[in-house]
């Protein structure tokens, strides 16, 4: 049919190999054999591994939540958002003060970050979602340092030197003070952020930002609130990082503002980008691209920067849709 | 009362009138035509009605209601649908998919309802799915559901416009030269499809044409419009008649060929 012929060729072998993995995957047994094999081995992971790896893991799990959020933002919506840092540093302030000041438990403070999230959300989306994505950019670059500088400088955010003493959250009556209580941890938080990102994309909503994607107009004259729908997606996108921002002050139970910094911003960006914006298993396979290389020697880790810039700048020219592949079918989801 | 009411419209970029003055009316369940040589400001009357151009000045009522400082969106959803002079598809999606994009404005589920996948949202979800597949049969590209849109061929992308703007259940609906690139079959085809888009959906229609032979066939009424003024309106015999009008489109042909 004439779609095969106008299918371009695949280039790469990774591509090749990826898409005899999705029609492999097509067939539902295998894909959730495979599925479940992939849990059961990271379920049992812990007990075989060292503390170190489980350390690795856990920052992988972590990665992956705020990166879907981020996502969810840049990838669904087309957002260009150069300061998620800060989303992620609004949400484990939120838990840091409560629990460190005011004794809060933990759990009680995940809405309060998320409405924060929220809050800051809307304080930078409405005044510019309604204009075109550059200036977004360089708010949200303008907010991420902002927002990390009124953090230095704040007393009740302990200043230069942060916070500590942030209590740990206490799960089923087991207080989580471990790394395999957070690598299970994470790694359900990973799961749910997974889930949520499959079921954004395949929703009215998942379309919405879709159609807004490939043309603005079109979209509105169909109907769709563009502002509001990227608002949406801003607001969304940021709770996932807020939520990760707690979750990290737990494990932590320290934390400064050099946590929250622009370069942060751009490991995130730069596993979405690399892996493929608006791609679930794209994003996870860029959080492995960057959590792992700097892991594998400590050489590779200290020039992981020139690295990354390097691997950026070859996706951007050759493949703009990220290393993943886009689905190869004409299918519809169905 | 008519269905659309456009009173004194008029446009303007800078020094340059587009639309100037432009006064008619739409009545309920008709099929109008706006012509007029190219340039004259048709689509930039589109344009206003449906809230992507803010008119310098007049009034535009729909049902009623003013469209003035209206967002497209909520202009959509108050009924009124258009296609694209040149086709804006989302070139990337389904067919299936383009045109449930119509639907968004007709169906609500938000954050919650789409995470938990609650059974109004799955309920929703058939339903958008089962109005757009209808409306893909009615324009008769059903079996092309799955294709990607910037497989088809022309015509059939026409009609993916045609049932994306049909899906978003308008009660007029603005179509922008919807024969252009068309072949002959084609074209009678859509000449029958609006005939059917009338009479059996009860959608009131207004088209920009540049074919004659089509809106002469299709329209009880025709406005031309010649540098944004309204220079006549009546029936195909009458406008045909017009000593302007014929003034109008020949004076421009001549300044074209001595162009
Ligand atoms: N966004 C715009 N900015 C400036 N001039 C415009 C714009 N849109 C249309 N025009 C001008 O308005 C006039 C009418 O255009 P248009 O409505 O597209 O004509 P047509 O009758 O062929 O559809 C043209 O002279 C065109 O150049
Ligand atoms: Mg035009």
């Amino acid at each position: 049919m004439a779609e095969n012929k106008k299918k371009p060729k695949l280039t790469t072998p990774l591509e090749s190999i990826i898409e005899s993995l999705f029609r492999f995957f097509d067939n539902k047994v295998y894909r959730y054999t495979a599925l479940f094999a992939a849990s059961g081995f990271l379920l049992i992971l812990p007990s075989l591994s060292s503390r170190f790896t489980q350390e690795i893991m856990t920052n992988l799990f972590f990665y992956v939540v705020v990166c879907l959020g981020l996502n969810i933002i840049i990838g669904y919506a087309g957002l260009l958002h150069l300061g998620y840092a800060a989303f992620f540093a609004v949400g484990a302030y939120t838990t840091g003060i409560m629990s460190s000041r005011f004794g809060i438990d933990f759990w009680l403070t995940l809405p309060f970050s998320v409405v924060a999230a929220v809050l800051a959300g809307l304080a930078i989306g409405f005044p510019t979602l309604r204009l075109r994505g550059d200036y977004l950019a360089i708010v949200t670059l303008g907010f991420g340092e902002i927002t990390r500088l009124t953090i230095r400088n704040l007393d009740i955010t302990g200043g230069a030197v942060g916070l500590i003493g942030i209590q740990r959250p206490v799960f089923f009556g087991i207080t989580l003070n471990q790394i395999s209580h957070f690598y299970y941890m994470f790694f359900i938080l990973a799961i749910l952020a997974i889930f949520v990102s499959y079921r954004l994309h395949d929703s009215r909503m998942g379309r919405a930002w879709e159609y807004i994607r490939e043309d603005e107009d079109a979209a509105a004259a169909m109907g769709i609130n563009v502002t509001t729908s990227r608002l949406y997606a801003f607001i969304i996108g940021s709770s996932f990082g807020a939520v990760a921002g707690s979750f990290f002050a737990a494990k932590m139970t320290a934390i400064s503002p050099d946590s929250f910094m622009f370069i942060h911003s751009v490991m995130f960006l730069m596993a979405v980008v690399l892996g493929g914006m608006g791609k679930i298993p794209g994003v996870v396979l860029g959080c492995i691209i960057v959590v792992l290389i700097p892991e594998i020697s400590r050489d590779i880790g200290q020039y992981r920067l020139l690295i990354f810039a390097f691997m950026l700048l070859i996706i951007m020219l050759y493949r703009p849709q990220g290393i993943w592949p886009d689905r190869p079918t004409i299918s519809a989801k169905e | 009362m008519a269905l659309l009411e456009i009173k004194d419209l008029t446009l303007r970029f800078g020094g340059l009138c587009a639309v100037n003055a432009l006064s008619l009316e739409i009545e309920d369940g008709s099929i109008r035509s706006l012509i007029g040589p190219n340039g004259a400001g048709k689509t930039c009357v589109f344009n206003c009605l449906t809230g992507f151009y803010k008119p310098s000045d007049g009034e535009m009522l729909f049902q009623g209601q003013s469209l003035v400082n209206k967002k497209p969106h909520y202009i959509t959803f108050l009924g009124m649908a258009r296609t694209f002079q040149n086709l804006r598809l989302f070139k990337e999606m389904t067919v299936l998919e383009n045109v449930m994009s119509g639907m968004h404005c007709r169906t609500n589920a938000a954050f919650f309802t789409t995470v938990l996948r609650t059974k109004s949202q799955k309920a929703e979800e058939k339903h958008i799915r089962e109005v757009s597949e209808e409306c893909l049969d009615f324009v008769g590209i059903l079996d092309k559901k799955n294709h990607m849109a910037r497989n088809l061929p022309y015509g059939d992308q026409r009609r993916v416009e045609w049932a994306r703007a049909l899906a978003t259940q308008p009660k007029l609906l603005l179509l922008d030269e919807p024969a252009a690139g068309l072949n002959k079959d084609e074209k009678s085809k859509l000449i029958e499809l609006m005939h059917r888009i009338r009479d059996d959906r009860k959608i009131t229609i207004f088209l920009i044409e540049h074919d004659m032979g089509l809106v002469m066939k299709v329209s009880e009424k025709i406005f031309v419009i010649d540098y944004g003024v309204k220079i006549a309106e009546g029936t195909a015999k009458e406008v045909r008649d017009n000593p302007k009008v014929v003034e109008a489109y020949l004076g421009k042909e001549e300044e074209e060929e001595s162009a």
